[in-house]
């Protein structure tokens, strides 16, 4: 398992998922606040990675 | 004439320092054991899961369990942070696991997992202790 894609999407799904369930007390507002930060987390990598493409390493 | 529900006991009966602690204790060496203990049940399984499976994939990725060491500073800081997880560190130095592949692809997404599940793990007791003290 050596996809970058994949390795962030499954971090960000725990992350979400235990930050989701920490902050609200209810089930709705979890899955809400969850899916929220999990595409926060992913919607941020990609601009973020799309903005460093023309930069060489 | 109004009846105190068992949610809003809970927490008075364990306000008491010793309680206290140990429900930081127990929410530290089990992640969500402090949520089960105060009768959140969803919580706290979700977090009996979620932490250390986070902390087994991070093993899995070759990620490291770090030594205490001093005279690095980072290395001192990712050890504390890999502490804070609790019993999944425990067994993981127990069974000699988290030596750390530095040329695999994915080192660096295990120590991530790792470091971040003892992190977390910070906020769920956090999250403990404030059920415990009444103020959720």
């Amino acid at each position: 398992m050596t996809s970058h894609f994949l390795l962030l999407v499954l971090f960000s799904f725990f992350v979400s998922l235990v930050f989701g369930v920490l902050l609200r007390d209810d089930p709705r507002q979890q899955i809400r606040t969850g899916a929220m930060m999990f595409g926060g987390f992913i919607g941020t990598a990609l601009v973020l990675g799309w903005l460093m493409y023309p930069f060489p390493l | 004439m109004t009846t105190k529900s068992t949610a809003a006991e809970r927490p008075r009966a364990a306000a008491e320092p010793g309680m206290l602690v140990l429900l930081c204790l127990a929410a530290w060496a089990i992640p969500g054991a402090g949520h089960l203990w105060m009768g959140r049940r969803q919580k706290g399984l979700v977090f009996l899961l979620a932490l250390p499976a986070m902390f087994l994939i991070g093993l899995l990725l070759h990620g490291r369990i770090f030594p205490f060491d001093l005279s690095e500073p980072l290395v001192a800081l990712a050890a504390v942070a890999n502490v804070c997880a609790g019993a999944p560190w425990m067994i993981g130095r127990m069974l000699d696991a988290g030596g750390g592949t530095v040329t695999a692809a994915t080192y660096e997404y295990g120590n991530c997992f790792l470091i971040v599940t003892g992190l977390l793990n910070v906020l769920v007791i956090f999250d403990a202790f404030d059920i415990g003290m009444g103020r959720k």
